[in-house]
């Protein structure tokens, strides 16, 4: 089937002479200025900058409310751990796409992958921000440092390898931008062991995160503390990775329009129809576990408490409505009801997630920890920076749009 | 003494087996027979709260003099610039003073949740931070039950500051700057097998100033530093509801876990991979 796209140029098959020059033009902005998304999102950037050089001036202390008790805040349980949880989205696919080999939803592997690669190269990233004294960071990668009794060794490990298996997941991509056949043979040969690698590294480090705060049983509210934390941080990472690609698929189809063939535009109620099931699915193994959990915590006294009322909005208000509005929506083949469960599946997990690390996190501490404005701007800026590279790698490589034909006689 | 001879003994079966075993073997019996970690044992019931031994330390290690007195009702902190402090509690026996500082853990959660091994159980038994390791992520202030490190917020070249049991004054022989002029002789420097021994001689002599308990001797795995006190420790501040197992084991099954699923997901995904790959001709005749 031969489709409109097909036609744009991504790049001149060039031969190596002319690539310099063709960088240079691609690295020019394309598409409007003054869009809303840039009026705001750029002085936010600047006013992050702005802080960040600040806090590596001034010191941590400087721009945050982070405390002696409370050393983890939002940079750390926003950034990373709720930001790594929607960044599962790859895994999950590249498990359906590749080892499953259900082809219905390759169309959207490429993009899912792409953001789940940025969300671990800032989120992961914004860690840099967080650490005292981040010139020390190599330390557990090279030399003879190595923590290997630590979760967080094994999470930081598992972060730079799972890079390294993404880019290569994502890399014909760039090949194909490039007209690099060659290159685009051997890394797509690469691509299924990058995949294994990946979904077994996003296992581990998924409920890594989660193992990281094993060690705070006294300092985590009872209701979110178990020693299932990892479980249930690998389970809730799956319909949090497929929520964000509901949302962010709601969102690419709307700006990136133009790029996404017919073929693949009308692939997509079936696509969102299947995620919908998973996501029903592993909700409601998510709200047994919890459940179970629950019980055999014994911790019924707590619901009575304000503590136990968010608990229970959480669990009933974000776990179960959405699950039944996903399992609703693909009964009647309602797309707009998937795209409301799936941000409220969202904020269930930012809530679960902030819960554990940083609302329950000293709960009962008499001077609790609030974010900042500043870090707040700090986080907004990460992830404004990082809807930037996103954009300008979808607007020139082959994401949503079909690949170039030679590409594809590959196959 | 029976125990000599049994030393003795052991210590003949470990150098043949060292011999003849291997390193694994040989390591693991280091272990038992030549590390003997040093404690301090504090008494509060003694303590009269004079700060000598805050004043010591801060010369001892270049940090803050104590700001303000132990008074009942204020609960003062060790901070970036202080790594011991005396606090004062009205309890049922009156007024008592308790000394707080690292508790230098047996098997530290702090040390187990370093990624860089900055934080670091000597084999003399303190807990000292490295700052040539160190990366500043704090994950040992996340982990540490006792609230014990704590960092610099304000600096740009921030450290990690807490108690480390003098460890530059142990390896040359000599007690930690708190132990040395105690008025009242409330600490007390030793290995932590003669302290415990101590503190449980002081229980049985005395019942009737001591509470039957030593903290430090179960609590997170056993620490060095070893409480006695007349009154219960919770009316002393103490988190009495900690674990009496270390802390690292906590993540211990985690950790376990991780080379198993190394081992087994990657030939179940192939496996499946192989199983489901014929499918694909199937699918794109439907779709070209």
């Amino acid at each position: 089937m031969k489709t409109n796209n097909i036609n744009i140029p991504i790049s001149k098959d060039n031969d190596g002479e002319s690539i310099f020059k063709f960088l240079m033009h691609e690295l020019k902005p394309k598409g409007k200025i003054f869009t809303p998304f840039n009026i705001i999102s750029v002085p936010i950037i600047l006013i992050g900058i702005y802080l960040i050089i600040v806090r590596f001036i001034f010191g941590i202390g400087s721009v945050t409310n982070l405390t002696q008790e409370v050393p983890w805040g939002l940079w750390i349980g926003f950034d990373v751990v709720t930001g790594v949880a929607f960044a599962g989205g790859a895994y999950v696919l590249t498990f359906m796409v590749y080892i499953l080999n259900m082809k219905k939803y390759h169309s959207i592997v490429r993009i899912t992958v792409l953001n789940g690669f940025l969300a671990y190269v800032f989120y992961a990233g914004a860690l840099l921000l967080d650490l005292g004294r981040p010139w020390h960071v190599i330390n557990p990668i090279i030399g003879n440092s190595f923590g290997v009794s630590s979760v967080l060794f094994l999470v930081a490990w598992h972060f730079l390898l799972y890079m390294i298996a993404q880019l290569i997941e994502f890399s014909p991509a760039v090949a194909e931008w490039l007209g690099a056949r060659r290159a685009h043979k051997i890394l797509s040969g690469m691509t299924i062991a990058a995949v294994i690698f990946g979904i077994t590294l996003s296992m581990l480090h998924q409920s890594g995160l989660g193992a990281l705060y094993l060690m705070a049983k006294d300092k985590i509210h009872p209701l979110w503390y178990s020693e299932f934390i990892p479980i249930l941080f690998l389970v809730s990472s799956i319909f949090a990775g497929l929520s964000m690609v509901i949302f962010e698929g709601t969102i690419s189809h709307k700006v990136f329009f133009n790029q996404i063939s017919e073929k693949n535009l009308k692939a997509e109620k079936g696509i969102l129809l299947g995620l919908a099931k998973i996501c029903a699915g592993t909700m409601f193994a998510y709200f047994f576990m919890q459940l179970l959990v629950f019980i055999h915590g014994k911790h019924w006294d707590l619901l009575s408490t304000p503590m136990g009322h968010w608990f229970l909005l959480e669990m009933l208000g974000f776990v179960i409505l959405p699950m039944l509005l996903f399992i609703i929506s693909y009964r009647l083949n309602k797309i707009l009801l998937i795209r409301i469960a799936s941000v409220l599946t969202m904020l269930g997990v930012i809530m679960n997630r902030l819960n554990v690390t940083v609302i329950g996190f000293r709960w009962d501490a008499p001077i609790r920890y609030y974010p900042t404005l500043m870090e707040l701007v700090v986080t907004l800026t990460v992830i404004f920076t990082e809807i930037w590279i996103f954009r300008w790698v979808v607007n020139r490589m082959p994401v949503l749009r079909e690949s170039p034909s030679w590409a594809k006689k590959e196959k | 003494m029976s125990l000599d001879r049994r030393t003795f003994l052991k210590t003949l079966g470990v150098v043949g087996l060292s011999l003849t075993v291997g390193d694994v073997l040989a390591s693991e019996d280091k272990k038992e027979k030549s590390i003997e970690f040093y404690g301090v044992l504090y008494d509060s019931s003694r303590c009269v709260g004079c700060q000598t031994c805050e004043n010591m330390c801060a010369m001892a290690n270049d940090v803050h003099a104590p700001d303000g007195k132990p008074k009942t009702g204020l609960v003062r902190k060790t901070d970036e610039g202080h790594r011991t402090v005396i606090n004062s509690y009205n309890t049922s026996k009156g007024e008592v003073f308790i000394k707080k500082q690292c508790m230098h853990c047996n098997d530290p959660a702090c040390v187990s949740a370093c990624l860089t091994k900055a934080m670091y159980k000597t084999k003399e038994g303190p807990v000292i931070w490295r700052g040539e390791k160190c990366m500043g992520c704090r994950y040992c202030m996340v982990s540490c039950p006792f609230d014990i490190p704590k960092f610099e917020y304000f600096s740009s070249n921030p450290k990690i500051e807490k108690c480390t049991m003098c460890f530059d004054k142990i390896q040359t022989g000599k007690a930690p700057a708190c132990t040395q002029d105690c008025p009242a002789q409330a600490l007390k420097f030793g290995t932590r097998r003669e302290l415990l021994k101590e503190a449980h001689k002081r229980i049985v002599e005395h019942p009737e100033i001591y509470v039957d308990e030593i903290y430090g001797e179960q609590v997170a795995g056993g620490t060095a530093f070893l409480y006695l006190s007349p009154v219960p420790f919770n009316e002393l501040g103490e988190n009495t509801s900690l674990q009496n197992k270390s802390y690292p084991e906590l993540s211990k099954g985690f950790l376990y876990s991780v080379p198993s699923v190394f081992v087994l997901i990657p030939p179940i995904l192939l496996g499946i991979y192989e199983a489901t790959k014929n499918n694909k001709n199937k699918e794109n005749d439907e779709n070209e």
